[in-house]
């Protein structure tokens, strides 16, 4: 029985070049350009956003890369888990803030 | 059995041949000069650090003989171009002869360089129980300069590789070095400090890093220091097990190989100094000597200190292997940090 997220499929990120070679070029370029210089933001600073991200996409390939990352880049384990919080807060954030959406509704159903 | 082993070891040597990586990019490296005598004097420590290639610990008995200590001596004296010597172990002061091999070492206008773990000032000799106090009022009498491991600037990482405790122990020393002058500015006595990553991946960008050592340690200990030097960790010996165990040497040579950089290569140590072993066996490195790697000369002979010529060792060709990816990855490595920008 196979399953999904297997580590070792990590390496194969590039092979989505496969039948989209050109649409995948760009996409690497771009990230490369975007994850991997320092610009207004450090590379330290971008990966703890990606590590962040990673959370709150659930994404378990992306979770593996970026606390490796964040590791070389100087972060520790303390600066990682509070990207991780600001990743929770955000996701529990917006689900509250949806909640003014229902008492807008409330209002209009309630005499 | 034997064929198994021997076809494992040809098939790693394919798979993270140094010299073919280099022989590809059309690099060579022969040795440039001796200007560093790095000596490794002792494997007893008071410390079982997790990641030691020396394998150094309180149960290690090998130590150099007062003969291989005066031929050192003798070499120094010999060659006014080795200007530095650079004393290590294991726990290079627990050797009987550390304090005299320094002061000789100094009277001949030698720059020394000692190896200093932080915590052996309190714990002392785990095996005679000699305390080891005296040794920052040592150092400065003798204006040695200190090099000191502290993998991070707190306590997580630091215990996780180096022993519970070792953190704290390790503030304590670093304020007894400043209190005598070390890592204090205009002082002139240097406290180098040494990052090493916890775990299989690399160093982040030395100056960044050393930025961030000397604001928290400062901030929370009111500690000071000279400069930080990143070290990549080798997959040898100790961390060589953790990766076979953990599944992750695979990986980790993979990772070395990936970062491969020519600038980082060319500036590898082994071009520039020579390292002792206990029994007077010359090796390319420190790294090399605990894989018994022996340097040898053009006729294939080994180095020693018994037998040294300058010309012999200077002709000699590096003698590299997979571990050696570890120098070359990213912005490289080295006794003395990152060799590449």
């Amino acid at each position: 029985m196979s399953s999904y997220y297997e580590s070792e499929d990590l390496k194969k990120f590039g092979d989505i070049g496969q039948h989209a070679k050109k649409l995948a070029d760009d996409f690497f370029r771009y990230y490369g350009e975007v994850t991997g210089t320092d610009g207004a933001l450090s590379k330290r600073e971008k990966a703890l956003i990606a590590l962040a991200v990673s959370h709150a996409m659930k994404c378990p390939y992306c979770i593996d890369a970026y606390t490796t990352q964040c590791l070389e880049t100087g972060s520790n384990p303390e600066q990682m888990m509070e990207a991780v919080h600001v990743a929770a807060v955000m996701q529990a954030g917006i689900t509250l803030v949806h909640s003014v959406q229902m008492q807008n509704h409330l209002r209009k159903m309630v005499l | 059995m034997s064929a198994v082993l021997q076809l494992k070891v040809v098939q790693e040597k394919s798979k993270y041949d140094f010299d073919a990586v280099v022989r590809r990019r059309g690099i060579e490296l022969p040795p440039l000069a001796i200007d560093t005598l790095q000596v490794n004097i002792t494997k007893l420590c008071n410390q079982v650090c997790r990641h030691c290639h020396v394998d150094a610990s309180p149960s290690r008995t090998e130590k150099m003989s007062p003969e291989g200590i005066a031929q050192c001596l003798a070499i120094l004296e010999r060659h006014p171009q080795i200007a530095k010597l650079d004393i290590t172990g294991g726990a290079p002061e627990l050797h009987p002869e550390f304090d005299a091999f320094v002061e000789r070492a100094v009277a001949l206008g030698r720059h020394v360089m000692v190896r200093h773990n932080l915590t052996v000032q309190l714990d002392g000799n785990p095996q005679t129980k000699e305390a080891k106090e005296y040794l920052p009022q040592f150092f400065a009498k003798n204006r040695v300069e200190v090099v000191s491991s502290l993998p991070y600037y707190q306590e997580f990482f630091t215990d996780a590789q180096r022993g519970s405790g070792v953190f704290k122990k390790s503030m304590e020393a670093m304020k007894r070095l400043n209190d005598v002058g070390y890592g204090v500015e205009g002082s002139g006595l240097m406290l180098n400090l040494v990052y090493n990553p916890v775990g299989p991946y690399l160093p982040a960008p030395q100056a960044g890093l050393e930025a961030d050592y000397k604001r928290e340690l400062k901030a929370k200990f009111g500690l000071t220091f000279n400069s930080l030097y990143t070290i990549t960790n080798m997959p040898i010996n100790r961390f060589r097990l953790h990766l076979d165990k953990t599944g992750q040497y695979e990986g980790y040579m993979e990772k070395l190989l990936a970062a491969f950089n020519p600038a980082a290569a060319a500036g590898v140590m082994c071009r520039t100094l020579i390292s002792v072993g206990h029994d007077g066996r010359i090796y390319d490195c420190d790294f090399n000597q605990m894989l018994e790697m022996d340097a040898i000369d053009r006729a294939g002979r080994p180095l020693t200190i018994f037998d040294f010529a300058l010309e012999r060792a200077l002709a000699r060709s590096i003698r590299f292997d997979a571990h050696c990816l570890g120098c070359t990855a990213g912005a490289g490595s080295s006794c003395g940090g990152a060799t590449a920008a």
